[in-house]
């Protein structure tokens, strides 16, 4: 029911990261990409701390990030209550206002980091890279800047499903009868919202209008491919839902997870813009440390931090700008979805979705209904 | 002084109960009418939205369905075993099954029947391989007749566990009178048996429709709260990422407590109908 990013991710941040990163670690983009401002780093050794908030090791790769950033500038980073959740993370800013403990830097959702501007919780910094983070993805003025994204995609148990579905069309083939599940009800969870979304927009809709997804979500029930199951890591596993539709990093990592027990494969439906949903970092406006917190983002936003997210499935926000420039390795690739289905990812505003919701909860009831 | 223990007793069970039923209560009921500029009726108003009004009967169908289930099988299977003359450890086999069934509910369950009944389950492919497609004659595991069925399976067992001492107090005597007088198997059931245990039976009704009612976990695992329950409505608009609306969610489970309130009530006036019998027996 909760956004299960933790739980899910981690398990592919571990398994991918210890492979790969071996080969990835430093050397080839490591300091040389990184164009930090003169003096920050003096200033940052000069601080010598970090307070980072609600980062799981194993979330996003978040672990190895850290650990390499400590050991390069010799600072110390404390990483409080890890596993909790954005609107924690700006309460944390709130309450230890002045405090030494409070936290120099957030990675929240979109909404968090509107309220958080409302507010005046954080303050303004551009990062060296600041020109390919896309536009829709940053506030004008530094105050914050989205960090890694998950799109909306189909996993799918082909030891079950004999041929891979590869457009929202063809979900609806009478061969996938009963196959088709999303990972709750998009009513109460954040991926199954999302998979609705992407449906609109595969099927006529656009950011403003997600009535088609619901459309489709009833033409996918009536015909009997919709399988109610909550679909999760065992039922995708196991085959009892063959055909997951979530966000790319959680099927990514199930996928992983069940290499040798089961052939899982992961695609974004083609034919259909991706939808796509992001987390954002942001500088607390009571930063004790905030030299070193700036430290952390150029190191977050170089080619090196930036691909480190994707060690953990987390696609960086400069993800087209990496495969463009060609410092994506191969190896990395050839575990993920083409990279050119994630060139068209674009974003829904807040507004947006706040329609979105209404209209989902007023409709779908009605729509999709079960025997 | 004599009393001072019963006193005690009695004023932790009230203390208990105000803090544990009573303040929550009051607190749901306070939450339920108040929005962000005070006092309003708009949470409540909003139970009548199709959404709200379908999770209604739904979960009170639910309910109703699955509570009769294990009333009639439940109530027939500890008759059954408890006969004089049934085979000797079956009674025990029986229980032993019951204690642990009862508490089999939750995810676990709903994929276990996922596993056996679900559209691609193992039964459902056993009957497919022998030329009988289920699904394609009208039965789903994901509606309220597959719900009721997954229901049942922790239903009956309860009713087997909280109906067998009612059954064993029938007393053998009254039997005995009763054929003595000439009466049929029929009649003793009819004018002894039945009679006597109706309270019995009313109260494990009330018992297993209410653990329909909040039951949420199996239900929201096999369908995703695609059939809207109460319990699932509640889920989504307090702890979901979607909506966030605790309100709301306040004002539904008020709904759910006037639902108790009446089922309550109403088996309170039955009772007392029942208990009329009973009394001109003393």
């Amino acid at each position: 029911m909760s956004f299960d990013r933790r739980s899910v991710l981690k398990a592919g941040a571990g398994l991918f990261g210890a492979g790969l990163v071996g080969g990835v670690g430093r050397p080839a983009w490591a300091a040389a990409d990184m164009a930090i401002p003169a003096g920050l780093v003096d200033a940052a050794k000069a601080e010598g701390k970090l307070n980072v908030i609600t980062l799981p090791r194993d979330w996003a790769n978040y672990g190895e990030l850290m650990d390499t950033f400590a050991k390069r500038y010799g600072v110390q980073i404390d990483d409080a209550n890890p596993d909790g959740s954005s609107a924690e993370e700006l309460q944390a800013i709130r309450s230890l206002k002045g405090q030494k403990r409070g936290p120099d830097v957030v990675d929240v959702g979109p909404a968090f980091a509107t309220t958080g501007t409302t507010e005046k919780l954080f303050q303004p910094y551009k990062v060296a890279t600041w020109d390919t983070i896309p536009n829709e993805v940053k506030d004008p003025n530094g105050m914050w800047f989205g960090d890694y994204f998950g799109v909306v995609s189909f996993g799918v148990n082909l030891d079950v499903a004999k041929t891979m579905p590869r457009t929202w069309a063809d979900l609806l083939k009478p061969e996938y009868k009963g196959m088709v599940a999303l990972n709750g009800n998009p009513l109460g969870a954040g991926a199954a919202f999302g998979a609705v979304y992407a449906a609109a927009l595969g099927n006529g809709g656009s950011f403003d209008n997600i009535n088609p997804g619901i459309e489709y979500f009833g033409k996918l029930n009536e015909a009997g491919n919709y399988n109610p199951v909550k679909g999760t890591t065992a039922s995708l596993t196991s085959g009892q839902t063959p055909i997951l539709i979530n966000w790319d990093y959680l099927n990514l990592a199930i996928a992983d997870g069940a290499a040798g027990k089961a052939n899982i494969k992961v695609l974004l439906p083609e034919g259909a813009p991706p939808f796509g949903n992001y987390y954002c970092q942001a500088i607390s406006a009571y930063a004790p440390n905030p030299n070193t917190a700036k430290l952390w983002l150029e190191y977050l936003y170089s080619d090196e931090g930036q691909l480190g997210f994707l060690k953990g499935f987390a696609h960086p926000i400069r993800f087209n700008a990496l495969v463009a420039a060609g410092k994506v390795p191969a190896d990395v690739l050839a575990k993920l979805p083409s990279a050119d289905a994630y060139k068209a990812v674009t974003f829904a505003t807040q507004e947006q979705s706040a329609v979105a919701k209404k209209a989902l909860a007023d409709t779908w009831p009605k729509v999709v209904k079960l025997g | 002084m004599r009393y001072a223990v019963p006193y005690l007793f009695i004023f932790v069970f009230v203390a208990l109960s105000a803090l544990f039923m009573v303040a929550p209560t009051v607190t749901l009921a306070i939450q339920s009418v108040s929005g962000p500029e005070g006092f309003t009726w708009d949470y409540l108003r909003a139970l009548g939205d199709y959404r709200y009004v379908s999770a209604f009967r739904n979960s009170i169908v639910l309910s109703a369905a699955s509570a009769v289930v294990g009333v009639l099988s439940g109530g027939l299977i500890a008759h059954t075993v408890l006969k004089p003359g049934a085979p000797r450890g079956l009674q025990s086999a029986v229980t032993s099954f019951s204690a642990v069934a009862a508490n089999f509910a939750g995810v676990p369950l709903a994929f276990a029947f996922v596993a056996t009944l679900g559209s691609l389950g193992l039964l459902t492919q056993a009957l497919k391989g022998v030329g009988f497609d289920v699904y394609a004659h009208g039965f789903s595991l994901y509606s309220i007749t597959g719900l009721t069925i997954v229901y049942s399976y922790f239903q009956i067992p309860l009713m087997v566990i909280i109906i067998t001492p009612a059954l064993q107090a029938l007393k053998v005597e009254w039997r005995e009178a009763a054929e003595n007088m000439g009466a049929s198997d029929r009649q003793f059931w009819r004018l002894v048996g039945l009679p006597v245990l109706a309270p019995s039976i009313l109260s494990s009704f009330i018992l297993l429709f209410g653990s329909a009612f909040s039951a949420y976990a199996t239900a929201y695992a096999l369908t995703s709260g695609n059939i809207s329950l109460l319990t699932t409505e509640i889920a989504n608009v307090l702890s979901g990422d979607v909506m966030s609306s605790p309100q709301t969610g306040a004002a539904l489970a008020v709904g759910m407590i006037v639902v108790m309130v009446l089922v309550l009530g109403g088996s309170a006036v039955l009772a007392r109908r029942a208990a009329r019998w009973q009394g001109s027996r003393r």
